[in-house]
């Protein structure tokens, strides 16, 4: 009776693009799970419960619970659902400013481009963990600084794409003769520029997101970041430094595999829809 | 050298949504190349031209499906194998500076070549400088980026790509349109000569008079398959045996410059017999029933069953 | 009239690339440029067609300058089609960025219908200038630079396309200015053929 079975196995053969989207689709699921958990667990789980304290995995806490009996889990998950919100705070302010230098000096040229283009070197070549380190000390740390920070030092590589994106098209013949037929500015901004800047930007938006969601981890494990009282996935992993000698592996590992997931579900999002988006790849 | 058999290539593309659908571009190619030889490829526009010469050099995009078989030196030529020799053994002279990197200098790029096809840095250096003095190319233009290049000069630095790598087989696609007589016949020079080192040479091209100057052979293609395979020398002796061919001869503007009616027939609604049949002044009942496969005729294959009327 | 008059041009700080050019066409006539590269015929097409300004004496057409913005009415068919098309969009977009061809000059070129909902990589040089020609053949145009247009075509469908494109320049009274290296294809074509290699030497002649 196995045949039957497995022939059916092999009749189902999904195309590229249909695996493309079901991954794409996977990737987004979880991390709208991620991101709606603490609402859907509520805040339960993040009173301490001192006889349970300790606890490695189990059914009843599948991350285990750490040193005053809070469940790991609804910790985990409230730390990568804060973490999100706060990637997409800052990831959308990076992409804004940087789509904007970008068009600006793509489309003006000449002063305001050279000024630019000598403002994202600058950004460039400061180490970044100290900028991102600086500014989130000056603005006062907290939700506030680390949106900020990160905001201001993820915007550079995506106004480079944008900027070298918009001189092409606006350089190409094609754009040039559409001129000619008789197109206004606007009408081409809208129907040659757009076409090419708004997929970068997507793109460049899903990528932005894990680094801004690991650079608010690493703030806040550094402490600058959140008030330790937030279950903040940076504070998390800090508290769970202490444990490691202990042998409560889980503290530290569950949670730090968490957020691995999410950052690589970013990752592959941000490929496929690349992918899909470029008409080179999008017949594959 | 080289000897292609019944290659066929079928795209998958998304018809609407998740469907996806085959097409069939290329049904039937054959060819043969031998060393020191000049093989012309002429033909439609949209006839297969270029992926022919995509898929011997392995760089098909990856929804193409190849069929049929390649051998390269008596071995079969398989994706891996393609990828292994491109810019090694095989060769392809581009027909834009766009193949160039824009952001490199020259001569540092034909010397990466040159390094990538397994010579020293310091071997490589002298090559590039032997093959750029070949090429009557100044040492200074090494130093310069490919825009500042003339259109002559972009030629022959793409020529020196090729010949650089020691490739035993060059590939050279369209290398001429648009350019001035002189710059034609120089670099049409170039590629005889090579052929006279021993090396095989497939010269893609529309333009059929260049073609005959230096070709030994020419290929006929025509919606995605190859027609008829001749003697350079039948054009002028008027002994070209497809009527395809015989339109495109007559169709130069130095002989009658008279076009045949209608196009090439799209991949998706092919006839079923002869491609050409929707277009041939000659054809009969028995050209629609089957595609005609190759014959000899006068001493060379022709897919045209009236041929030697 | 489609008239160039005195007409220079440089790059700032680099050398003439054309100076003192004069040359009219007149509607329904067909003229033909010859000269070796690096003799400046596509910056005279793109001068003429507008795509850059003269930096000395002017383009005229029927009297008034070229206008600024609005459709123009000197087309200009690149060489290089591939660059002349937005990569992200469809071909059934490209023929339409100012109106629709009718069926019948689509059918006359041989553009298959099955090619309209593609992308432009996946069709080859050719095919893609016919799109390319197409897209410039209605009543707003009165002239057409044609540069090389059919460099990047088997001899047939050049002859096809070139047979096209007359018919339709007599139907419509079109001027054209044939840009080619190949003499052969000058000849068949055109009423009158301007050779700046010659033009050259006469403007040296007349300097000294
Ligand atoms: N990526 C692709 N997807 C689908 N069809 C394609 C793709 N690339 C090429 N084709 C089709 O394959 C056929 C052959 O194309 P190819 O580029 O080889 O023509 P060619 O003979 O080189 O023509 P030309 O002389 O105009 O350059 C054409 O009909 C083209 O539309
Ligand atoms: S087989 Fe018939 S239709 Fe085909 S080319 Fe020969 S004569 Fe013409
Ligand atoms: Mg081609």
């Amino acid at each position: 009776m196995a045949a039957p079975v497995l022939s059916r196995r092999k009749s189902i053969r999904f195309n590229r693009r249909q695996i493309t989207l079901g991954s794409m689709a996977l990737c987004l699921v979880f991390l709208l799970l991620i991101g709606l958990s603490s609402w859907l667990i509520g805040e339960a789980g993040l009173d301490p419960v001192l006889t349970q304290r300790n606890q490695p995995p189990n059914w009843a806490h599948p991350f285990g619970t750490d040193w005053l009996g809070r469940d790991m889990l609804t910790r985990s998950l409230h730390g990568m659902s804060l973490s999100l919100r706060i990637g997409l705070l800052a990831a959308s302010f990076s992409a804004i400013i940087g789509t904007g230098l970008g068009l600006i000096s793509g489309t003006l040229g000449g002063k305001v481009d050279a000024v630019i283009t000598w403002i994202i070197d600058v950004f460039f070549s400061l180490p970044h963990l100290v900028l991102l380190i600086m500014i989130a000390f000056a603005v006062g740390g907290g939700t506030k600084g680390v949106v900020i920070a990160v905001a201001l030092t993820h915007w550079t590589s995506l106004a480079r794409v944008i900027r070298a994106e918009t001189l092409q098209v606006n350089s190409s013949n094609y754009v040039q003769l559409s001129h000619r037929l008789g197109r206004s500015p606007v009408w081409i901004a809208r129907h040659h520029m757009l076409p090419h800047v708004v997929p970068q930007l997507l793109v460049g938006l899903v990528l932005l997101f894990p680094h801004a969601i690991l650079h608010e981890a690493a703030l806040s494990f550094i402490g600058i970041g959140l008030s330790p009282h937030t279950p903040a996935i940076g504070i998390i992993l800090a508290e769970s430094m202490r444990n490691l000698s202990t042998g409560y592996w889980w503290v530290g590992v569950l949670p730090g595999l968490l957020l691995l997931l999410a950052v690589k579900a970013f990752d592959i999002l941000g490929e496929n829809l690349r992918m899909l988006i470029d008409p080179k790849t999008s017949q594959e | 050298m080289l000897s292609v058999e019944n290659l066929s290539i079928t795209f998958s593309m998304y018809d609407r949504g998740l469907a996806q659908k085959q097409l069939t571009v290329i049904t039937d190619l054959a060819l043969d190349v031998q060393a020191g030889e000049v093989m012309a490829i002429v033909g439609a526009s949209g006839s297969g031209k270029s992926l022919l010469a995509h898929a011997i050099l392995g760089i098909l995009p990856d929804n193409a499906k190849v069929s049929g078989s390649i051998w390269f030196k008596g071995d079969l030529l398989t994706p891996q194998r393609s990828s292994q020799l491109r810019g090694k053994a095989i060769a392809l002279i581009p027909q834009s500076i766009g193949y160039l990197d824009p952001l490199m200098q020259v001569g540092r790029q034909v010397q990466r070549t040159a390094q990538l096809s397994g010579l020293s840095a310091s071997d490589a250096k002298a090559a590039v400088n032997r093959t750029f003095d070949r090429y009557g190319l100044a040492a200074a233009v090494q130093r310069l980026y490919p825009f500042q290049l003339s259109g002559g000069m972009a030629r022959r630095v793409l020529v020196a790509t090729a010949v650089v790598a020691q490739a035993e087989l060059v590939i050279a696609d369209e290398p001429t349109p648009g350019l001035h007589p002189d710059v034609v016949a120089e670099t049409l020079s170039h590629l005889s000569q090579l052929a006279s080192e021993g090396k095989g040479v497939i010269l893609i091209t529309h333009d059929i008079e260049a073609a005959l100057q230096i070709a030994d052979r020419v290929a006929v293609f025509y919606a995605g398959t190859t027609v008829e395979i001749t003697p350079a020398s039948d054009f002028y002796s008027g002994k070209i045996r497809h009527p395809y061919t015989q339109a495109l001869w007559r169709a130069l503007p130095q002989n009658d410059f008279i076009a045949v009616a209608g196009s090439q027939p799209s991949p998706d609604a092919l006839p079923n017999g002869c491609l050409f049949s929707e277009r041939c002044a000659g054809v009969t009942a028995e050209c629609r029933s089957e595609r005609p496969a190759f014959r000899q005729v006068r001493g060379a294959p022709v897919r045209c069953i009236h041929a030697a009327r | 009239m489609l008239l160039a008059k005195d007409l220079s041009f440089r790059y700032p700080r680099q050398d003439w690339i054309l100076q003192n050019f004069n040359m009219e066409i007149a509607p329904g006539e067909v003229v033909g440029l010859l000269g070796p590269s690096g003799f400046g015929k596509t910056t005279l097409s793109k001068l003429l067609a507008g795509y850059l300004s003269p930096t000395a004496g002017d383009v005229r057409v029927n009297h008034a300058p070229l206008p600024r913005s609005g459709y123009c009415p000197v087309q200009l068919i690149f060489q290089n089609p591939e660059l002349a098309v937005n990569p992200r969009w469809r071909i059934q977009q490209i023929l339409a960025e100012k109106q629709m061809p009718e069926p019948s000059l689509l059918e006359a070129l041989g553009i298959h219908s099955g090619w309209l909902n593609r992308y432009p990589h996946e069709l080859s040089g050719g095919e893609l200038q016919r799109v390319a020609v197409a897209r410039v053949l209605n009543p707003a145009t009165s002239y057409l630079i044609a540069d090389e247009m059919t460099a990047m075509l088997d001899a047939n469908t050049q002859a096809l396309i070139w047979h096209r494109v007359l018919d339709y320049a007599l139907v419509q009274n079109l001027g054209l200015l044939v840009i080619s290296h190949e003499a052969a294809l000058i000849q068949r074509l055109c009423n009158r053929v301007i050779d700046l290699v010659q033009v050259r030497a006469s403007e040296r002649w007349k300097g000294a």
